[in-house]
């Protein structure tokens, strides 16, 4: 990890913001207000929804492990669980900390107050209530079993109206920014606002049979198809390009260096998002559905290797000339981990999705440990930094407890390593023993329950490594609290002057 | 590596067009984006709906109001997440399960079901395997009939009722999403209803299981016996090996 010894006088005053151009640096000097209110609460949200949320990962996990854990209660089994598990994460804890980011870097970059406080505040309060909304009729039975989209229609329509109210907030503030010039993190915030729209509307259309029960104007595999074009693209929109978006800018922030290559950040986000859209069909391969259409969607899924290791890079990169902070900083460690991990599931995605592997991986637990790599990896990796790293700023406070952040580091990368390892071993192990044939030309494995039975000790471990990753967000959220309740810093050191300049 | 970070931000000859002219636009960037995420769903989506899409074949009949009403509860209690129904074209599947999944085996399936993961084995050939009694004792203690199941017990469905009036309401949406229930079978719903749980209700008894025509396990075990029968005549009768 070197240093050069002019790095620090070479980049001193150079900043994310640094893109923009210098035109309007005068305009930064004046003073503005940004709404920092609604960013600490959706902070707030983000680490109480991922503590719930990876509660109730851990208890299907056990039930997995041991069927008793499903209490023998119709709300408690893995059948409801496993969506509140699944929703809560990605749209409450993943969810609530792209907001946080959208709402406190776009402000910044375009040095604008956000539109509208009012919308705003619909937009986070709405949204909550739709997570709890969720958290309510999952374990009552009320799902459309469509995975990743399984909320009932009436809430579907919440979550549209919701998410209109955040655009228009979204775009006002970008029609009355005082900088030229749109940074790249903003790009990416861009097409998640507009992907995820089209995808919700597509997906969700279906004619209503009661209050609370709708079918989908699709059927049979189109009904397939449509639904893993939003399911996969919810990873390539709602876990990915938003993702891209905060480590563009909370990375350079956290790093003090201005991003690697404006060039590769242009080509690897345009790449990204025209590809990523055509690789629902992956996982549809080997089902009746055309095999033209599952072609397209392994083709497109391996060329998709590309843009995201560009954006690997570029993350990673930009750390030329700050690798040493990395010894001590563990806000930068809890990056380099995530964006690392963005490029080992966005390695395994592509491979995964060639046809024979596939054959190999669909239905086992390494489509799980994969699952898993990106979503503890990647999104909860680099959530926690920017956590961490706006918990100062946004409260104008010190940590409670800095030493905390790097136990919280160990403990989820250590965490996270047991997990996907164990479902990696569990998922070829099950793949193996379901295809396995004997030399007389029958199963080897003719009995399925064995098989069932030999992935026990799979996933106690891969209970453990949940359960490591599970206290350290709790730490996290002790930590938080701890922090807001403490003393203000006695410097006057106003939080919005901070990144802004 | 032809940028290093000194020059990032300046005003580079490559840069200058796009940076000018689009990413200076918020609108313009917004159109360019939805274009470029449009294209692919666009041509995977729109397909669907033509001959290239999906096969369709008389030989499967729409799910009848009591496999509607069981449908309704596999969907609600989320079995799709331990258990697919697509069985796919691998000699060891064949094996296993039976004849592979085909499209059109699907077509009247709103939502599909194909699931992701196997915890428990695939169910799309599980019509006609085993007595409706067994199903029923399964339901009521999975390790009664398979010793060593992981799979949680499910004793409010022997109790629980279906509503009829629900049941309509479902296969009137059926129909208004285009699955071809005739006025006839709409009319008769109530009528159905009672006449299929009968059926399934005196098998039970024959085994000695005491249970009432609209309890929600009968409506289960009808929709999971029917479950890949169909498709699976329509292809012996056409001679397909698997």
């Amino acid at each position: 990890m070197p240093a050069t010894a002019g790095s620090t006088s070479e980049t001193a005053g150079y900043h994310v913001e640094r893109s923009v151009s210098a035109a309007t640096a005068a305009t930064a000097t004046s003073v503005v207000n940004y709404d920092d209110d609604i960013v600490r609460k959706f902070f707030i949200a983000t680490a109480v929804w991922g503590v719930v949320g990876m509660l109730v990962g851990v208890i299907i996990a056990l039930q997995l492990a041991w069927w008793p854990a499903n209490l023998g209660l119709p709300w408690t089994t893995f059948g409801r669980l496993r969506p509140l598990h699944t929703n809560a994460v990605i749209f409450a804890f993943a969810g609530n900390i792209c907001f946080t980011g959208i709402y406190y870097s776009m402000q910044r970059l375009l040095k604008t107050r956000m539109w509208s406080d009012a919308l705003s505040s619909i937009h986070f309060w709405g949204w909550q209530l739709i997570i709890v909304s969720a958290a309510i009729t999952y374990p009552l039975g009320l799902s459309q079993s469509r995975e990743y989209a399984e909320l009932i229609w009436p809430i579907d329509v919440a979550v549209t109206l919701i998410w209109v109210v955040f655009a228009v907030n979204f775009f006002g503030t970008l029609a009355i920014r005082k900088v030229k010039h749109i940074y790249v993190a903003i790009w990416f915030y861009m097409s998640f606002v507009i992907t995820i729209a089209v995808l919700h509307i597509v997906n969700n259309l279906a004619v209503p049979a009661t209050l609370l029960r709708s079918y989908p104007i699709y059927s049979g595999l189109t009904d397939a198809l449509v639904q893993w074009w939003y399911g996969h693209n919810a990873v390539g929109f709602f876990l990915t390009t938003p993702f891209l978006g905060l480590m563009y800018y909370f990375l350079p922030k956290a790093a003090d260096r201005p991003i690697y290559s404006y060039r590769l950040s242009i080509v690897h986000f345009w790449g990204l998002i025209f590809l990523y859209i055509w690789a629902g069909p992956h996982h549809l391969l080997y089902s009746g559905l055309p095999d033209w259409a599952q072609t397209l969607g392994m083709v497109f899924s391996i060329v998709l290797l590309a843009p995201s290791w560009g954006g690997m890079l570029n993350g990673l990169l930009t750390l030329k000339g700050a690798w040493h902070k990395l010894r001590t900083d563990p806000i930068l460690k809890f990056m380099v981990v995530g964006v690392t991990f963005y490029g080992m599931s966005t390695f395994e995605g592509p491979m995964m999705s060639i046809r024979s592997v596939n054959g190999l991986a669909h239905f086992t637990n390494w489509v799980v440990g994969h699952v898993h790599s990106g979503a503890l990896g990647w999104n909860g990796m680099l959530t926690f930094a920017v956590l961490y790293w706006l918990l100062p700023r946004l409260w104008n406070r010190e940590v409670a407890y800095p030493k905390m952040v790097t136990q919280h580091f160990w403990l989820a990368t250590i965490g996270i390593v047991i997990y996907t390892v164990s479902m990696w071993a569990a998922g070829l192990m099950e793949g193996l023993q379901w295809r396995a044939i004997n030399e007389t030309g029958q199963l080897a494995n003719p009995i399925f329950i064995d098989i069932v039975h030999r992935l026990e000790p799979f996933y106690w471990l891969r209970l453990l490594g949940g359960v490591l990753y599970f206290i350290g967000a709790v730490m996290m959220l002790i930590n938080v609290f701890k922090t807001i309740g403490g003393p203000e810093r006695v410097t006057a050191d106003d939080p919005a002057a901070v990144p802004a300049n | 590596m032809a940028e290093n970070g000194m020059d990032h931000g300046s005003e580079t000859k490559y840069g200058q067009w796009h940076r000018r002219v689009f990413e200076g636009n918020a609108a313009l960037f917004a159109v360019g984006a939805t274009i470029a995420i449009l294209i692919g769903g666009i041509v995977e989506i729109v397909p669907m709906f033509t001959p290239a899409g999906p096969e369709h074949s008389e030989a499967i009949t729409p799910y009848t109001p009591l496999e509607v009403a069981g449908r309704d509860i596999y969907i609600s209690e989320g079995c799709y997440l331990c258990h697919s129904q697509w069985v796919r074209p691998m000699r060891a599947e064949i094996l296993r399960y039976g004849p592979w999944s085909r499209a059109w085996e699907y077509q009247y399936d709103r939502p599909f079901q194909l699931g992701s993961r196997r915890i428990g084995p695939d169910l799309h050939r599980i019509g006609n395997k085993y007595p409706d009694a067994w199903h029923y004792e399964h339901m009521r203690d999975p390790r009664s009939t398979t010793p060593g199941s992981v799979m949680p017990p499910y004793p409010w469905l022997l109790n629980g009722r279906i509503d009829a009036a629900d049941v309509r309401a479902s296969v009137v949406a059926l129909r208004k999403t285009g699955t071809p229930y005739s006025d006839a079978e709409i009319a008769g719903v109530e009528e159905s209803l009672a006449l299929q749980g009968g059926e399934i209700v005196s098998r039970l008894a024959s085994a000695g299981i005491e249970t009432a025509p609209d309890t929600k396990i009968v409506a289960l075990i009808a929709y999971l016996q029917r479950l890949g029968v169909e498709g699976k005549a329509a292809l012996q009768a056409e001679g397909a090996e698997y």
